[in-house]
């Protein structure tokens, strides 16, 4: 057997026998990033919504700035999270770094741009169609907000995917504040590219079928989500 | 505060140099139906806009009301040809108009279900809004508007592309809605409609108000070449504008 059919033959026996590490480090990779998308939701989608239906100084800046942070480096991410959580940071004191929570804190700056760049987009087009009635229905600023957020939701499902992706597909920043450390903070992507610098080939493919089968799942089951609320309501 | 009379003068909207309203005068009192016609691109629409806030006129003046504010802190709702339609249930559509309110979830779905019973969709209410036809999608713009108790509606075209019996529909529930006290200011192309609804006829073209008159009078005894051509059909294309 060849050393590439042999690689792949022991990856689906770790994943055919689920092995204790590759769980382990499947149901942290999910924490971190689920945290992650958690808290992107909450402040990246009022946040897009608020820039789409507000009226002040700026706007058109904020909405290139945060597409503009779509791109942000997660290295760079990390830099500044593991700045502000080392022992000399001004969040020294918490004692986070290393953490798996510090690793959700550097996942959650990378997707919040995503989230309210993607949500900004299709608020704005929406708010464009309902403006007017809104505001002869007397709406406040908030009120609009929340009825937006509450029509868009099924379209929403994007920002959403988009930012599980980018959080469970990114290495840079989990690394750095993370430290990748066994049984502590070590995450799918961390773990892949630990073992193939060490030539563990299985676990890190391993570790790939899982993260890929886990985002196309979700993608699936956001499609059918979508697809279903598109004919219920239109 | 009462809003009427609406007192418009000289009302002017000139967005890009184009002269869309040149001189609208008007006065409303507070019962009744008033139909506006007028060949496209007469200034309708815009007028209504104008009438509501969406759109800050150019000069001109209103005034509402014998105090004569300059806008109307509430009661006035305007139904587009058009209308939003969330992506949710009948219902929630319906009950809306009363969020900003803030009366309880409870007493919103009561008052909602009541006044889905007067448009007739008390059956539909829990079916999505965007899944009804285009005349119960009006009906139910329309309970929406009621619901928050207008002293004046504006309604933009409310039947156009609409067949005759869904048009029948809208009509009833807007002669039900005068009824109810509110007055009721109204776009249209239909001269059937404005004989079987309107109380008087404002006849708009080239951006001001030609005649304002009983609608009897309007149909019978037009007094500008406008009107007559209008009526007739045969307004030629020059004079519309």
């Amino acid at each position: 057997m060849s050393a590439f059919a042999a690689t792949f033959s022991d990856a689906f026996s770790l994943l055919a026998t689920f092995d204790h590490t590759v769980a382990e480090i499947v149901v942290l990779s999910l924490q971190v990033s689920g945290g992650a998308v958690l808290l992107g939701t909450l402040i990246g989608l009022p946040l897009g919504a608020c820039i789409a239906v507000g009226r002040f100084p700026g706007k058109s800046t904020m909405s290139v700035l945060v597409n503009g942070l779509m791109g942000l480096p997660s290295v760079v991410v990390g830099v500044v999270v593991y700045l502000l959580l080392s022992r000399s940071g001004p969040f020294g004191g918490f004692g986070l770094l290393y953490t798996p929570l510090a690793m959700v804190i550097a996942q959650t700056l990378l997707v919040i741009p995503l989230m309210t760049a993607i949500t900004r987009q299709v608020v704005e087009d929406v708010w464009q169609r309902y403006a007017e009635e809104l505001q002869l229905m007397r709406f406040s600023w908030w009120d609009s907000v929340t009825t937006l957020l509450y029509d868009c939701r099924h379209s929403l499902l994007v920002a959403v995917l988009a930012g599980l992706g980018r959080a469970m597909s990114e290495v840079g920043a989990v690394m750095i504040v993370g430290g990748n450390i066994d049984r502590a903070t070590r995450v799918m992507t961390t773990a892949i590219a630990l073992e193939t610098s060490k030539g563990d080939l299985a676990l890190a493919i391993a570790l790939g079928a899982v993260l890929i089968v886990i985002i196309l799942a979700l993608n699936a089951l956001a499609f059918m989500l979508r697809h279903w609320a598109m004919r219920r309501y239109g | 505060m009462a809003i009427f009379p609406l007192r418009v003068r000289d009302l002017r909207y000139q967005p890009n140099g184009r002269e869309v309203l040149a001189g609208i005068d008007l006065e409303l009192g507070d019962e009744g139906i008033t139909l506006v016609l007028g060949p496209n691109g007469a200034g309708k629409s815009v007028l209504l806009r104008v009438i509501c806030g969406l759109i800050e006129p150019g000069a001109g003046s209103m005034a509402w009301g014998d105090e004569g504010a300059r806008r109307p802190e509430q009661g006035v709702m305007m139904v587009f040809q058009r209308p939003m339609m969330l992506r949710a249930s009948v219902l929630q559509n319906v009950a809306l108009g009363l969020k900003p309110l803030g009366l309880s979830a409870a007493e919103r779905r009561r008052q909602g279900l009541a006044m889905l019973e007067r448009v007739g969709l008390a059956d539909r209410a829990e079916d999505s809004a965007r899944q009804l036809s285009g005349g119960e999608q009006q009906r139910l713009a329309l309970a929406r508007a009621w619901l928050t108790k207008p002293r004046l509606l504006l309604l933009d075209e409310p039947t156009a592309s609409l067949d005759p019996s869904a048009s029948g529909e809208v009509e009833r529930i807007i002669r039900e809605i005068r009824t109810d006290g509110t007055r009721i200011l109204m776009v249209t192309h239909n001269l059937g409609q404005a004989t079987r609804l309107g109380d008087d006829i404002v006849f708009m073209s080239g951006g001001r108000v030609r005649e304002h008159t009983p609608v009897q009078r309007f149909f019978a005894r037009p007094q500008s070449d406008e009107a007559r051509l209008f009526i007739q059909g045969e307004l030629p294309w020059r004079m519309r504008l």
